[in-house]
């Protein structure tokens, strides 16, 4: 059996099942500081990782992991962090780093109760916008969110995936219930998982000639250690890669061309799954939300309700602006599901442009799952 | 024999003052960063020991043994 | 006949002479690397520089004609942990300031010394904030007035061979410009140790030290780097106070430990 693919079936934590989806897409380094509810994930890596000849490293702090991850990312190697909230705030600044140099890898968030410190074992989806915009700059995040053990398998899978094909960070925006969580989850044979390899440059390519960066079909990556004498640096650069801290034009084009390689190919990355034609009202949901909204859809069948429909969000960035503004034209209200106290909300809004009405729908308290009876009852009043 | 990129020289001086044969006096003329590069005056008093080129921040100095002409 | 510099081949096309203030000593500590690699006939494309930000991040990037990584304030060890965990046979060579090491990454610096990870960490300490414009650092002398200790710095300064000697570096030496070719020297032991080596070079930045604190140019601050320094051996039979405000150079720690990458290697081997 292979030792980076674990073929069976489990019962398993999500921060488990997370560790196994990495090592299954290629993940060969983890640089990662300790932090509940996210520690899981270390602790699997840490045991996993010799046994696939890869490397483990418990940094000194989350500035330092984030750090090692990308220098590690411009040797070949598919590499990934975990952490929490209060880690990925200390991480942002090198988040942006790996945005602006386009260096894939793979950010886990597996949210937890704040501001601050919050409560480290409550699950919130607080960090939403921070994934989109916590570094400072102008750039775009590609974010999935899971909402089971085997999502955060398989959406793992997904995150490094799109990392190579995209060459940028990806985040995982899991949370404490979705992290903490054990299920299912069927890890499939080899040849069923799909891995996106690194796409570097032919060999005996010269170094200074070759156009590695800002290429908005994405450059093949000149890594370290192959002659390419590549210069990478989070200043302003062109497209190979050569430092401009005068001209604001040259500032127009970085900027430009970092954020119309995701916007651009937004309509490939973005994953929606719906089931909402011909409802009057959906239920938009993302991560450990669309349990309950599952759940609420059941019970409404149940009671022969039958004009309400799930909107999921697989990816929360891109947002799926497009798809919502469609969503809006067929349906008459939205009720959107989130534990926070409303992060995608006006983005919903925004995109529904007043063809729908949209109600935002938080948990009674914060922090837990909805009461799918909540959701029910404020679908009777939509619809009454 | 010692060579000065001159339009490498920003005019520090340090050749000038780590020499200690005093081979080296800043010129008078401009070159194209607008400095006074050094100037080699003592070519013959020169023994060699590299300091200018070794202290030189920006690689504007090359000292060398003379090569025999065959 | 034209001359070309031996170390020229080192250098990015189109890169030279472009980053440094007149005198800076950034550039003497660029040419004493450059000859460590081309006097023990290493191939440049075998290394990783990387450095952080500040006047002295500019060393190797873009200047050296190699693969470099020009990383964030304070990070450059850290980033350059992944580089050397994810590839062991590359040089991995960080070279910074002061401010960046020892300030606001002070916690990798002595982590990397810790785990005695095997790269050659080079500081050029020029004791201030240059590009900032001259503000005080954890390097600063005791009493000096910069642009934000105008009464004088109330702060002691970090002795930052000290700390990476007591945090478990293989190898530690201090020089300054002025003592070039002890630097050169040690470069090459730097790159030949097997574990983690730290080389703090006391440097000039001639605008905004030497001009704002009245110590003068770069001929005058390397002529005081000449007289105040004193040797290892030298320093060795002095006391505290006869010490007080020199500079010892020299190599300081040099000793064979056990190397971060070559002990993650074992534990591979438990697997195969």
């Amino acid at each position: 059996m292979s030792k980076e693919i674990l073929t069976g079936v489990y019962f398993m934590q999500g921060d488990i099942a997370c560790a196994e989806g990495a090592l299954a897409a290629g993940c060969k380094f983890f640089g990662g500081y300790p932090i509940t509810p996210a520690s899981e994930i270390a602790e699997r890596m840490a045991e996993r990782l010799p046994e696939v000849s890869g490397v483990y490293i418990q940094m000194e702090d989350e500035l330092a992991s984030i750090a090692a991850v990308v220098g590690s990312s411009w040797t070949g190697a598919k590499s990934m962090t975990a952490t929490s909230g209060p880690g990925i705030s200390l991480m942002q600044e090198n988040i942006g780093y790996a945005v602006a140099t386009e260096t894939p890898c793979v950010l886990i968030n597996v949210q937890r109760g704040g501001p601050s410190t919050g409560i480290p074992s409550i699950h919130l989806q607080g960090d939403i916008i921070q994934a989109r915009r916590g570094s400072h700059g102008e750039y775009e995040m590609i974010a999935l969110a899971p909402s089971s053990s085997q999502e955060m398998f398989d959406f793992t899978i997904d995150a490094f995936n799109l990392a190579e094909k995209y060459r940028t960070p990806v985040f995982i925006l899991s949370d404490a219930f979705v992290g903490h969580m054990r299920e299912e989850v069927i890890i499939p044979e080899p040849e069923r998982i799909y891995r996106v390899p690194r796409k570097l440059p032919d060999s005996g390519t010269c170094g200074g000639k070759f156009r590695g960066f800002l290429d908005e079909d994405v450059a093949p990556m000149p890594i370290f250690g192959h002659g390419f004498k590549t210069h990478v640096t989070g200043s302003c650069h062109n497209d190979f890669g050569q430092r401009n801290v005068i001209d604001a034009e040259a500032l127009d084009y970085y900027i430009k061309r970092l954020n119309s390689k995701i916007s651009k190919h937004a309509h490939e990355i973005i994953s929606v799954s719906q089931d909402v034609d011909g409802k009057e009202v959906a239920l938009i949901s993302y991560g450990s939300c669309y349990r309950a909204a599952r759940e609420a859809l059941n019970i409404l069948e149940d009671e022969g309700i039958r004009q309400v429909g799930s909107f999921r969000l697989l990816t929360v960035w891109p947002f799926p602006r497009n798809q919502i503004q469609e969503l809006a034209r067929k349906v008459k209200s939205i009720i959107v599901l989130e534990n926070n106290l409303g992060q995608i909300t006006p983005y919903v809004e925004a995109a529904a442009g007043g063809q729908a009405e949209v109600i935002f729908l938080p948990p009674r308290v914060l922090g837990t799952l909805h009461d799918p009876a909540t959701i029910v009852d404020k679908v009777k009043e939509v619809i009454r | 024999m010692i060579e000065i990129d001159e339009d490498l020289c920003k005019g520090c001086e340090i050749c000038v003052a780590f020499c200690a044969k005093d081979v080296l006096e800043m010129s008078d003329k401009f070159n194209k960063k607008g400095v006074h590069p050094p100037l080699v005056v003592r070519e013959e008093d020169c023994n060699l020991c590299g300091n200018c080129m070794l202290y030189c921040p920006d690689l504007a100095i090359v000292v060398a043994e003379e090569e025999e002409s065959e | 006949m034209k001359l070309v510099h031996p170390l020229m081949k080192y250098v990015r096309p189109g890169a030279i002479s472009t980053a440094t203030c007149t005198g800076c000593g950034d550039g003497i500590i660029a040419q004493a690397v450059l000859r460590a690699i081309d006097e023990l006939e290493l191939n440049i494309d075998d290394f990783v520089f990387v450095s952080g930000i500040g006047c002295a991040g500019w060393i190797p990037s873009p200047f050296f004609n190699a693969d470099t990584l020009h990383t964030t304030h304070g990070r450059p060890i850290a980033f350059a942990t992944g580089v050397k965990l994810a590839r062991p046979d590359r040089e991995v060579v960080v070279i910074s300031g002061d401010g960046d090491l020892a300030a606001i990454g002070g916690n990798h610096l002595i982590h990397a010394a810790r785990r005695n990870i095997g790269m050659t960490v080079i500081c050029a300490n020029n004791g201030i904030y240059g590009m900032t414009g001259g503000q005080v650092a954890p390097t600063t002398p005791l009493g000096l007035k910069t642009t934000t200790t105008p009464y004088g710095n109330v702060e002691r300064a970090f002795d930052l061979c000290a700390l990476t000697d007591a945090a478990g570096a293989s190898y530690v030496a201090r020089w300054t410009t002025y003592h070039a070719r002890g630097l050169t020297r040690s470069v090459k032991k730097a790159l030949t140790k097997r574990g983690f080596s730290f080389i703090e070079v006391i440097s000039q930045c001639p605008l905004q030290y030497g001009r704002r604190t009245g110590v003068g140019n770069a001929v005058a601050m390397m002529k005081g780097y000449k007289e105040n320094s004193l040797s290892v051996k030298k320093a060795a039979s002095l006391s505290e106070e006869e010490l007080k405000n020199k500079i010892i150079v020299g190599e300081l720690v040099d000793k064979d430990m056990p190397e971060l990458t070559e002990q993650i290697e074992k534990l591979r081997r438990i697997h195969e």
